[in-house]
């Protein structure tokens, strides 16, 4: 790295200057936001070229892809409809990773949410004229149970045996998709396609549309409850790192096993614990998307949400507030790649984005210094 | 004088790193054959500088001349082809390798197939040559910090290092172990090498090194002052500026009622090896008890034991006629006898203090909350009262002088005499009845010792207990009332005034009723 860099100060130079680079001993919060807003523009520049390349024109194709995301109240609201579900898999993930814990199972957590909450209304446990006052409150709370549940199965076998929570969970996350599909295929499935039939009207997430009638503004507007809920999950999060006994023997855990043996912390019981929020999050966001947007089990509900999240809460410094802001930019992302093409060029920026973020994170930590070479020698 | 007489010569060697100049102007020579102490306090730079000169830093301004040649270090590789190797202070080892591995490591012999059990015999043949035994097929983990110390130099001697760079090798040491490193020091001079004795204790400086160098706040302080001409005085005056009191004032007081009693302990130690063998001891209030003997004696094992980290295999651990810890529990979770221990009062300085004391990434307000969090005014139901929090950190890094920035400052960045004092700070801040003092001043400059030692006296005038466990016998001499020696896990003896010719016989395995026999007999 130093090399390149000093070749390219030389490029500019002549040979007078060099670069040098430093570790940063102060981590101002802006300094983070500039570094990543730098990040996306030069990644934008990047991708711009790609676009090029292929003949478009990148000014026209980002416009367009700002506009459909972001463009009207009608499309940011199908944005953060795809936020919803991105910022429950990214809190999952930070508040695992928070311990060093790799539960990369959001996306069977997610998956299983879902599953828990249309037992609810399914089996059915509360019938359909139920009143949503009662129904959803159901539906969350089996949700998160049963995503706690996956959680609960790798988090006791790390905590008792050692198991290797990576693998665990990532294999636990197929086994989620064939339960469901199990489900959706026979159980439950309607006239033989392979989804549940439409949930009744109770079971549904407000959505502002349904409001139309009253204010008619929210005509076409999609955004459900599940938003608010989503943000307040990030709040409680943010509570219980910050704020919580709790987190911050998560938090000591984390930095230091030995330091939190040597306070007194059961680190077995908060392994197990920390999964199962883990997995009550990702569970919760798999209700919040059958309840709030399909209104059905079925599957293919998660587009690898759970994956993700994952990328999402690294790029939040693992900041349960800021995973909210990054999530909508990635629902803005995902809403606006399909608008020009199915695949291909939008993942492909997606990508190049991600990777400035990750790679601009160095210089974040380190201060780059242009020193005469006099100086040195 | 004669340049070529130099093995290694800096010139006017600058190092800034952000906020601090860690190096000015220095310069330092080493001749053929001798060994030259580097001299200073915690952040005098002397790190910084042997760093530069093993190539894992580089200069910003300054020279660096080997066998007379100028030379530009850009690794330690680089180094060490030059001939120069180095000690740390931190060992650089892979705690899950063995011996041998550690040592081959980065090397480009053996090539694919590692012929594993003939290097064994090397490095075993290699050790037993300069005194340096460690079993080779051992993994780091399951070593003593001492034995760790050892596989490191073997590291360097296997390279084929010339001009041997130790950084602070005796602060992990015991006595012997001292005695036995300066006589393989010696004798490595002898062959022709040289080496450079980074230190700041003045005794052992004064004991080994033919030349000393004095760094002071990153400058040079004196530069190369033969050992014969000068006195201890002059160097302390050197090393810090001011004339350093040697002596403590300890006030005479009698002990209170037995504070911690220690019944029979039996424990393991990491390998499943019996570490404690049916260990007693008691320490009463108001009196600092010392725990003398050598590294790996089952020090670190007593520590653990009594704070209810280890689990124990047989015996108690009474704390106020409340028996804490007892042999037959070894069922139940770890974490709760933890906190018992520290609820009944007890506070621990640990042996290693950045890897079991401290959270690095975590704040000074959350490092020192560490024991505290679970009770008022820090804990408010299952919330954390940061305000309180935050209060008693700012009051806390006022009157125990921990220099930061802000109490956010994450703890990694604290230099070993705060990080200390940061951990002295919340043990006694909870007001311990009975305080396990582990290496409390190992690795601290002359101040920072000074420091501890008035704070551990100070508790003892406030009543409290204090099981010190160390391998210096001066500072156990000068603070101790009562001081036990340890041997393969088992007490020795106890002596009330202290002679530092007992202790050193008991702690090489002769047990108090023969030493008394002896003398009897040689009567």
């Amino acid at each position: 790295m130093r090399t390149i860099l000093s070749l390219f100060a030389e490029y500019l130079g002549g040979t007078r200057f060099r670069l040098r680079m430093e570790p940063r001993m102060k981590q101002p919060g802006w300094l983070g936001l500039i570094v990543s807003l730098g990040a996306v523009t030069f990644a934008l520049v990047l991708g711009g070229i790609v676009l090029m390349l292929v003949g478009g024109d990148p000014i026209r194709a980002y416009v367009f892809m700002a506009m459909a995301a972001f463009g009207n109240i009608g499309v940011f609201s199908d944005t953060l409809v795809k936020a919803t579900p991105l910022i429950l898999v990214s809190l999952a993930a930070v508040v695992a990773f928070r311990m060093r814990l790799w539960n990369i199972g959001a996306e069977g957590q997610f998956y299983l949410g879902a599953f828990g909450a249309s037992l609810i209304v399914l089996t059915p446990i509360l019938p359909p004229e139920t009143s949503p006052w009662l129904m959803i409150p159901a539906m969350m709370v089996m949700g998160m149970l049963a995503g706690a549940l996956w959680g609960f199965i790798p988090g006791y076998l790390k905590a008792k045996y050692n198991v290797n929570e990576i693998i665990s969970t990532l294999m636990m996350n197929y086994i989620a998709v064939a339960w469901n599909n199990y489900f959706i295929f026979d159980v439950w499935s309607e006239g033989g396609f392979q989804m549940s039939r439409q949930f009744p009207k109770t079971a549904w997430l407000p959505r502002l549309t349904d409001y139309a009638a009253q204010v008619p503004m929210f005509r076409g507007l999609t955004i459900h409850l599940g938003f608010v809920i989503a943000m307040i999950a990030a709040g409680v999060v943010w509570w219980i790192l910050y704020r919580s006994r709790w987190g911050y023997e998560i938090r000591l855990i984390g930095d230091n096993p030995r330091a939190a043996r040597y306070a007194g912390i059961n680190i077995v019981r908060n392994t197990i614990l920390v999964m199962m929020l883990s997995g009550a999050l990702a569970g919760l966001g798999g209700m919040l998307e059958i309840s709030g947007v399909v209104h059905r089990l079925q599957g293919a509900i998660s587009s690898g949400y759970g994956f993700t999240g994952i990328i999402i809460a690294w790029l939040a410094k693992l900041n349960p507030i800021l995973v909210v802001p990054i999530s909508i930019l990635f629902g803005g992302l995902l809403l606006a790649g399909r608008e020009i093409q199915p695949s291909g060029i939008p993942m492909l920026i997606q990508g190049i984005i991600l990777v400035c973020l990750i790679g601009s994170d160095f210089l974040f930590r380190n201060r780059i210094r242009l020193v005469r070479v006099g100086q040195e020698a | 004088m004669d340049d070529h007489l130099n093995v290694v010569e800096l010139k006017g060697i600058s190092k800034q790193f952000p906020g601090v100049l860690a190096n000015d102007q220095v310069d330092f020579s080493l001749r053929s054959g001798e060994i030259h102490a580097l001299l200073g306090e915690n952040g005098a730079g002397k790190s910084t500088l042997v760093n530069i000169l093993t190539g894992l830093y580089r200069p910003d301004k300054g020279t660096i001349r080997v066998e007379g040649e100028y030379v530009d270090l850009r690794s330690p590789r680089d180094a060490i082809n030059y001939g120069i190797g180095m000690v740390h202070q931190h060992f650089m080892l892979v705690p899950t390798q063995t011996v041998t591995e550690n040592i081959l490591l980065g090397l480009d012999e053996p090539r694919f197939n590692m012929n594993l059990s003939h290097y064994d015999q090397i490095i075993s043949d290699l050790g037993e040559q300069y005194g340096l035994q460690v079993d080779p097929r051992a993994r780091i983990w399951q070593l003593s910090v001492g034995e760790q110390q050892r596989v490191e130099i073997l590291k360097m001697l296997y390279r084929g290092a010339n001009v041997l760079i130790m950084d602070e090798p005796t602060a992990v040491l015991a006595p012997q172990e001292i005695q036995e490193l300066f006589t393989t020091l010696r004798s490595m001079i002898a062959e022709g090498k040289s080496i450079i004795f980074i230190s700041h204790k003045l005794d052992e400086v004064m004991a080994i090194a033919d030349r000393i160098t004095v760094l002071r706040k990153g400058k040079l302080s004196a530069e190369g002052l033969l050992t014969k001409e000068i006195t201890k005085h002059d160097l302390a005056r050197e090393m810090v500026g001011r004339d350093v009191l040697f002596r403590l004032n300890k006030v005479e007081q009698t002990p209170g009622d037995i504070v911690l009693a220690v019944e029979g302990l039996k424990a393991l130690n990491n390998k499943g090896i019996q570490a404690l063998r049916g260990l007693s001891l008691h320490v009463a209030a108001g009196e600092i008890v010392g725990l003398a003997g050598v590294a790996g004696n089952g020090q670190t094992e007593l520590a653990e034991a009594i704070t209810g980290l280890r689990p124990i295999t047989e015996g108690k651990v009474v704390v106020h006629g409340q028996v804490l810890i007892e042999g037959n529990m070894s069922g139940q979770r770890r974490s709760r006898h933890v906190r018992q221990v520290i609820d009944a009062g007890v506070s621990h300085i640990p042996e290693d203090r950045t890897h079991v004391g401290t959270a690095p990434n975590l704040s000074i307000t959350d490092n020192l909350i560490m024991k505290g969090y679970r009770q008022p005014p820090i804990a408010k139901g299952w919330s954390i009262d940061s305000l309180s929090a935050n209060t008693q950190a700012e009051t806390l890094r006022e009157a125990y002088d921990i220099i930061v920035p802000t109490v956010e400052t994450p703890a990694r960045l604290l230099s070993g005499g705060n990080l200390q004092r940061l951990i002295l700070a919340r043990e006694i801040s909870c007001e311990p009845k009975l305080m396990i003092a582990m290496q409390p001043t190992r690795g601290l400059d002359v101040g920072a010792i000074e420091t501890v030692q008035r704070l551990l006296l100070q508790q003892r005038e406030n009543g409290a207990a204090i099981l010190l466990i160390s391998e210096e016998l001066e500072e156990l001499i000068s603070l101790s009332d009562r001081i036990y020696v340890i041997y393969e896990g088992e007490i020795m003896g106890e002596v009330m005034e202290a002679d530092s010719e007992t202790i050193g016989l008991m702690m090489t395995g002769t047990r108090q009723k023969d030493l008394v026999a002896t003398r009897k007999v040689s009567r």
